[in-house]
C-alpha cells in the first residue's frame, strides 16, 4: 500500500513533473541519483587529465587556448554536478573518498591514454560527441537540480565536440605525418566511445527502472545507435576509414549495421585494471592531499578574521 | 582535518533590469573567496553582472510539509487577479 | 636601435613574459588543491595566453617579416627569449605559485595601467583588457597569499619560504633599462619600481610576512640571459610544433 508521500512522489514522476530537493523520493532514487550524478562528476574532473596533459604541448597558441577553456569547463561541470549531487544530502569531500578509494567510478573511457595530439581531435569529436548523445535527454531528467546543471553542461559542451573535430580536420588537410596521425587517433578511440553508451540492452540491468523512474530517457543500444548513425557521414567529411569492417548501410532499417564491439575489453576497462586508471586516481589523490595543508590555511584565516554574525 | 570548505549559494544577475537569481553553488572557506569561485565558475560566457554568495547554511527556506498551509490559502481568493472582475466593455482596458 | 626595433624588443619582452608565466600556470590544471582553484589557475592562464598572443601579433607587424603570433612562440630559441627570471622559475608547491604569482601581478597591473595611456594605440588598447584581467589576478594572489601568510604554521612557513627562494628575481620585473628610450615617447610609461615595492610590502605585511633582507637580485632575462629552467620549459612548449615543420593545427 502506498502512503501519500510516495503517491504524490509517483504522481510527480508519471506527470513528467520535476522533483525538487525538498520532495520526498524513495531511498533507491535518491541514492540512485546520488550515485550516476556522482560518477558523472567523477568522470568530468578525471577526464581533464587526458586533455589537459597537452595543454603544454599544444602545437598553436590557437589551440592551447581552446584546450585550456575546454579543460576548464570539465572542472566547471564536474562542479555543477557535485553541486547537484550534494542537494540530494551527501557532502562533494564524502564523494570525492569514495572516488579515491575506488568505491564509486567514472566513465572508462578516461582509462586510455592519449600519446599523440590527434587523440585530443579525436576526444572532442568522438567521446564528447558520445557525452552529448548521453546528455541531451538529461537535460530532461526528473530530478530538477540534475537536469538544470545538465542544460548548463550541453550548451557549454557543444564547442567541445567542434573543436575536435576542427583539429581533425586541419590534420587531414595535412602532411602526411598528420594524416596518418588523425587515422591512427580514429583506430583507437572509435570502439572504446562506441562502448560508452554502455553494454547492449539484453545484458543492461538497470534499465527499466531507471527509465521508469525519469532518469534515463533511451537505452543503451538507441543511443549507441543514434550516435554512429550521426558519426559516420562526420568519418567521411574526414576522409578517415572507421575500424570496423562490418560497418555498413542498412536501407531497409534506415540505420547503419555495426560490428561487435569487444565486450571483454570493455568488463577490463570498467573494473580499471592496469596502469592508467592507477595513474587517474594517483593524480586526484595526490592533488586532494597536498592541497590539504591550502585548504586548511584557508579555513583557519577565515576562522581567525570571522565578521560577527 | 579538512571536512572541506563550507558551501556557498550563489545569485546571479544576468543583466541590467533583472534580478539576481540561483544558479549553483561553490565551496570556499569565506566570502571573498567564493565571490571569485563564482565568478570563475558562472559568467566565463558573460552570463551575468552581479553577483550574491550566501552561506548555504544561512539560508532559511520554507518546508515542504507546510506547503499546504503556506501556499493552499491564495487558492480561493481569485479577487487578487484582475479577470476575475467583470466590466463593461467601454472601461475593460482598466 | 631605432624607435621601432627597441617598441619591438619590449613588446617581444612582454608576450615572453605572458607566455611563459602561461605555461608555468598550465601545468596546475587537474592538479590544485580544490576544483574552484583547478578553475582559477585555468583563468589565469587563459588570461595570460591571450595577452601574450595580441603582444606577438603586433610584434609580428612591427617586425615586417611576415611572422605570426605562432612564430614567435614556438621557433625562437631560449636565449631569445627576454622574459623576466621570476616567470620560468618552477612551480613547486601551492605557496611558491601564488608568491610567484603575487610578485608578477603587482608589476603587470602597475604596468599595464600606466599603458593605458601609452602613445602607442595598440598597445593602450591592448592595456585597456589587461589591467581588467590583471586587477583580478592580483585579487586572487593578494587573498591566496595573505591567507597562506595569515593561515597555519605550516602554510606561513611554506609561504615564507617562497618569498625567500623568489626574492631575488623579483627586482628584474621592475626594471628594464631598455625601456628608457621608449618613455621619452611615451610608449611606455613611467617607471613604477617604488610603487611596485610599496604595494608589495603592503600585501606582505597583511599576510605576516618578512622581505628577505640583502638578497642579491638575479638578473639576465630580460636581454636573453636565462635560468636552467627556460630551455626544458620551451622544449616541452615547442616539441609538437617543432617535429612538424611547416605544418598547420
Amino acid at each position: 500500500m502506498t502512503t501519500e508521500q510516495e503517491q504524490r512522489f509517483d504522481d510527480l514522476i508519471a506527470a513528467d513533473e520535476r522533483i525538487e530537493p525538498d520532495d520526498w523520493m524513495p531511498d533507491e532514487y535518491r541514492q540512485t541519483l546520488i550515485r550516476q550524478i556522482a560518477q558523472h562528476a567523477h568522470s568530468e574532473i578525471i577526464g581533464m587529465q587526458p586533455e589537459g596533459v597537452w595543454i603544454t604541448r599544444a602545437p598553436s597558441l590557437h589551440r592551447k587556448s581552446i584546450l585550456i577553456a575546454k579543460v576548464q569547463d570539465e572542472a566547471g561541470h564536474g562542479l555543477y554536478l557535485y553541486g547537484a549531487a550534494e542537494s540530494l544530502g551527501v557532502a562533494r569531500q564524502e564523494l570525492l573518498d569514495r572516488l579515491h578509494t575506488r568505491r564509486q567510478k567514472y566513465s572508462s573511457i578516461f582509462n586510455y591514454e592519449t600519446p599523440t595530439w590527434a587523440d585530443v581531435g579525436a576526444i572532442g569529436w568522438l567521446v564528447d560527441g558520445a557525452a552529448i548523445a548521453n546528455q541531451v535527454p538529461l537535460c530532461r531528467c526528473s530530478y530538477g537540480p540534475y537536469g538544470r546543471a545538465m542544460v548548463r553542461i550541453c550548451k557549454e559542451e557543444s564547442f567541445h565536440q567542434r573543436q575536435g573535430f576542427q583539429i581533425l580536420l586541419r590534420l587531414v588537410e595535412g602532411t602526411e605525418a598528420q594524416k596518418q596521425m588523425a587515422q591512427d587517433a580514429l583506430n583507437r578511440w572509435w570502439w572504446p566511445s562506441i562502448m560508452m553508451f554502455g553494454p547492449p540492452d539484453s545484458q543492461s540491468t538497470h534499465n527499466a527502472r531507471n527509465m521508469a523512474w525519469g532518469i534515463k530517457r533511451f537505452t543503451n543500444d538507441e543511443l549507441r545507435q543514434g550516435f554512429i548513425d550521426m558519426t559516420v557521414p562526420q568519418a567521411e567529411l574526414l576522409g578517415l576509414t572507421i575500424p570496423d569492417p562490418d560497418l555498413r548501410w542498412n536501407e531497409e532499417r534506415g540505420h547503419y549495421d555495426y560490428g561487435e564491439p569487444d565486450w571483454d575489453e570493455f568488463a577490463r576497462m570498467v573494473r580499471g585494471e592496469g596502469e592508467v586508471p592507477e595513474q587517474r586516481l594517483r593524480v586526484r589523490r595526490e592533488a586532494h592531499e597536498n592541497g590539504a595543508w591550502v585548504r586548511d590555511a584557508a579555513a583557519a584565516y577565515a576562522a581567525k578574521h570571522a565578521v560577527a554574525a | 582535518m579538512t571536512g572541506g570548505w563550507p558551501r556557498w549559494e550563489v545569485f546571479l544577475r544576468a543583466r541590467r533590469g533583472l534580478s539576481h537569481g540561483h544558479v549553483g553553488s561553490v565551496h570556499a572557506a569565506d566570502g571573498e573567496t567564493a565571490l571569485q569561485a563564482a565568478r570563475d565558475l558562472f559568467t566565463r560566457r558573460q552570463e551575468g553582472i552581479s553577483i550574491w554568495v550566501v552561506p548555504s547554511g544561512q539560508v532559511v527556506a520554507s518546508d515542504p510539509a507546510d506547503q499546504d498551509s503556506l501556499f493552499e490559502p491564495a487558492d480561493d481568493k481569485g479577487f487578487r487577479f484582475p479577470t476575475s472582475f467583470e466590466l463593461p466593455s467601454e472601461v475593460d482596458q482598466m | 636601435m631605432n624607435g621601432t626595433s627597441g617598441l619591438l624588443a619590449h613588446v617581444l619582452r612582454q608576450g615572453d613574459r605572458a607566455l611563459v608565466l602561461a605555461q608555468r600556470l598550465g601545468e596546475w590544471v587537474a592538479h590544485a588543491p580544490e576544483l574552484e582553484e583547478d578553475m582559477a589557475v585555468a583563468n589565469l592562464s587563459l588570461d595570460l595566453l591571450g595577452q601574450a598572443r595580441h603582444l606577438y601579433s603586433y610584434a609580428g607587424e612591427l617586425e615586417g617579416q611576415g611572422h605570426e603570433e605562432d612564430y614567435f612562440a614556438y621557433w625562437r630559441s631560449a636565449d631569445q627569449f627576454g622574459n623576466p627570471l621570476l616567470v620560468e622559475q618552477p612551480n613547486g608547491d601551492f605557496a611558491h605559485t601564488m608568491v610567484r604569482q603575487l610578485l608578477h601581478d603587482h608589476a603587470a597591473l602597475l604596468y599595464w595601467e600606466s599603458m593605458t595611456v601609452s602613445t602607442d594605440s595598440r598597445l593602450a588598447a591592448l592595456a585597456v583588457r589587461a589591467s581588467n584581467e590583471t586587477r583580478f589576478h592580483l585579487r586572487h594572489s593578494h587573498g591566496w597569499v595573505v591567507r597562506l601568510g595569515d593561515g597555519t604554521e605550516e602554510s606561513h612557513r611554506r609561504t615564507q619560504n617562497a618569498l625567500t627562494a623568489l626574492w631575488p628575481y623579483a627586482e628584474e620585473l621592475v626594471t628594464c633599462p631598455d625601456d628608457d628610450e621608449l618613455r621619452e615617447t611615451g610608449q611606455v610609461g613611467p617607471p613604477f619600481a617604488d610603487a611596485w615595492r610599496t604595494a608589495v610590502a603592503e600585501t606582505l605585511a597583511e599576510a605576516t610576512l618578512i622581505i628577505p633582507d640583502g638578497a642579491v637580485p638575479i638578473t639576465g632575462g630580460w636581454s636573453g640571459t636565462h635560468t636552467e629552467h627556460l630551455v626544458p620549459l620551451l622544449d616541452e612548449l615547442q616539441s609538437v610544433a617543432r617535429a612538424h615543420p611547416g605544418a598547420s593545427w
